[in-house]
């Protein structure tokens, strides 16, 4: 995988949230002792940055709080902490509440590298999911990350916004802009269809729709960047078989959401994510995804499986 | 702004009220039941509700009775007719199994019709055995213990922000103090000086398994609020006038209040008062009788086994 690396969408929600604050007061920025804030400005909005400190469940039930009373706060911590420490709060306070609260969930996936499984987030797609009145949004460069902020501030129940760590590889395509909800259509193709999110998974499923074009396949690619509610139009809108590719435990995550959507049409559904393992080695995060097995080789190998029947 | 409107002038000291639990004065109850009566009240309508087939926490709703009393009808600024009106005080029941007693309690101020409560445990009802935020009135849903004071920070919070004379209240059970996130949340409320926010816990001493200091211990108890940079205030939680004091008295340089309510769970059920097995109960005619009896006598009856179990 050659790409150039351009920005983080961690740090391109940083820029928009503290831009973002001054001018909308209902905005409040809850940090978790992350150090994403350090150095920042919010000028008028001083006031509404608050760090709660090292305490995720008080970190999510803060939120609520303050959502209750008309907020629309932004917490901030990691990936896998929002989504298995602080589990229990998100699901009452926040998903049964169904209270507007975004939860900026950073170092999603492998992105957190060489700090071990401790801090990788495999998970959290799959969780997140389960929870009615839950969105969940993965954009894949730092460029989706400006749609998916603005569109998500008014809307009425929790938000799950999973974001990488370090810059990740814009995506080599034009690609049509995005609505929470909808699909992104990156690539045509009659024969397979491929359904990627994330940063890296929606690369790899374009390089490996170009490597299948070669031999006289074509796949087009879907970026689900929501992954729930899922686009279900967008995939029964063609009958091919089904690839999926994330950046995710094989269980739980959009394979699955695909693969249960899809299930009672009969459709061929394949799924190319990290095996059921955890990724305990050093590493960046390209490093760990092809260790992990989420390679164009891979989606390749699938895509020749699932047209195979 | 850290200043916050306390829902009456503090009293100069802890007060005597002797008969602040007596029966109220002939003049007066011909025109609004006192505190004392609606306490029979509200304990009656939670043995009915423990009497139906779903059953019900019993011991834990009875020890709430005055505590919630108190504040819905004597501290809080609210109006049942307005149970959504953002100028409103808050109350957050974080021990959830309380729900029978704050329906009761939200039935006496108004919420919603006290007819409503034969409702409790019906198939398709809203009234589940831990609070249900559909009901007008109900701030948050619990239950699940150790939410309520995270969710009171940001409660408390808000009003600071927006500069609203809120006063947030949550109330515990003492069990649920052995939840992590209670302390985190006030290591939180302490250090973001929000003296806008108290803490009620239901000292009953009780968890479903014995008493919470064979299970895991709390005390000492004010010393670690203390310690956690809380105003502490000890005071008997069936006692109107004690907690109307200490609930009301002006909060001391931005540190949140904390009030140790010492209760008696199962108060006013002779035969399960301080036992762990009043924790949940599902009342037989005759139990329900007799509790109905002892609750309106005040006296002891001869013979009362209430049937009990774990949750």
């Amino acid at each position: 995988m050659t790409s150039t690396l351009t920005l983080s969408s961690r740090e391109t929600y940083r820029d928009l949230l503290v831009q973002a604050m001054p001018a909308d007061d209902r905005l409040v920025c809850l940090d978790s002792d992350t150090g994403l804030f350090l150095g920042q400005d919010f000028g008028t909005a001083a006031a509404r940055y608050v760090n709660l400190g090292i305490a995720e469940q008080n970190l999510l039930g803060t939120a609520a709080g303050l959502a209750r009373c008309g907020r629309i706060p932004f917490v901030n911590t990691m990936a896998t902490f929002a989504s298995t420490r602080a589990l229990e709060s998100v699901k009452i306070d926040l998903a049964y509440a169904n209270l507007p609260v975004r939860i900026a969930a950073t170092h999603g996936g492998l992105s957190a590298g060489n700090l071990g499984p401790t801090h990788h987030s495999l998970e959290d797609l799959a969780i997140m999911r389960l929870l009615p009145n839950m969105t969940v949004l993965v954009p894949a460069q730092a460029s989706a990350t400006v749609e998916l902020f603005e569109q998500c501030l008014d809307l009425p129940g929790p938000v799950y916004l999973r974001l990488g760590r370090s810059a990740t590889p814009d995506l080599p395509v034009d690609a049509p802009p995005i609505r929470i909800g909808q699909a992104q259509p990156l690539r045509d193709g009659d024969d397979l269809l491929l359904v990627a999110c994330g940063p890296y998974p929606v690369l790899l499923a374009l390089q490996a729709a170009e490597s299948l074009a070669a031999a006289g396949i074509e796949a087009a690619v879907l970026n689900m960047h929501t992954v729930k509610p899922l686009d279900e139009a967008a995939l029964t809108a063609t009958g091919a078989p089904v690839v999926t590719v994330e950046e995710h435990w094989r269980s739980g995550g959009l394979g699955s959401a695909v693969a249960e959507a899809l299930g009672e049409t009969g459709r061929r559904v394949l799924r190319v994510g990290v095996a059921d393992r955890f990724v305990s080695m050093a590493g960046d995060q390209q490093f760990l995804l092809e260790q992990a097995g989420v390679t164009v080789e891979a989606i390749q190998s699938a895509a020749l499986r699932a047209l195979k029947r | 702004m850290t200043g916050l409107a306390t829902g009456r002038p503090a009293e100069p000291d802890a007060p005597a009220e002797p008969d602040a639990m007596g029966p109220g004065s002939a003049e007066s109850s011909l025109v609004e039941p006192s505190l004392a009566e609606r306490a029979i009240s509200v304990r009656e309508r939670i043995i009915e509700m423990c009497a139906t087939t779903g059953g019900g926490h019993l011991g834990g709703g009875m020890s709430l009775v005055e505590i919630l009393l108190v504040l819905y009808f004597e501290v809080l600024r609210n109006d049942p007719a307005r149970p959504t009106d953002p100028a409103r005080d808050v109350l957050l029941l974080s021990k959830g199994h309380g729900a029978l007693c704050l329906y009761s309690v939200l039935a006496e101020r108004g919420y919603f019709p006290v007819s409503r409560l034969a409702e409790y445990a019906q198939p398709g009802g809203q009234f589940m055995a831990h609070p249900n935020p559909e009901l007008p009135g109900v701030e948050m849903p619990s239950g699940a213990l150790g939410h309520g004071l995270p969710v009171g920070v940001g409660v408390a919070l808000d009003a600071r922000l927006s500069g609203t004379p809120r006063r947030t209240v949550v109330v515990l059970g003492d069990g649920e103090l052995q939840e992590g996130s209670v302390w985190e949340a006030a290591m939180s409320a302490s250090s973001l000086g929000l003296s806008g926010l108290t803490a009620v816990v239901d000292r009953n001493r009780l968890q479903i398994t014995g008493d919470t200091e064979d299970v895991v211990g709390l005390e000492p108890l004010d010393e670690r609020w203390r310690a956690f940079g809380w105003t502490v205030r000890q005071v008997d939680g069936h006692h109107p006038a004690q907690l109307r004091h200490a609930l009301t008295a002006a909060p001391e340089d931005g540190r949140p209040v904390v009030v140790l309510a010492r209760t008696v769970k199962g108060r006013g059920l002779p035969h399960v008062e301080g036992m762990a097995k009043s924790h949940f109960a599902r009342l037989g005619d005759r139990q329900r009788r007799q509790a109905l009896a002892s609750v309106r006598r005040g006296a002891q009856p001869a013979t009362a086994r209430l049937g009990a179990g774990p949750a």
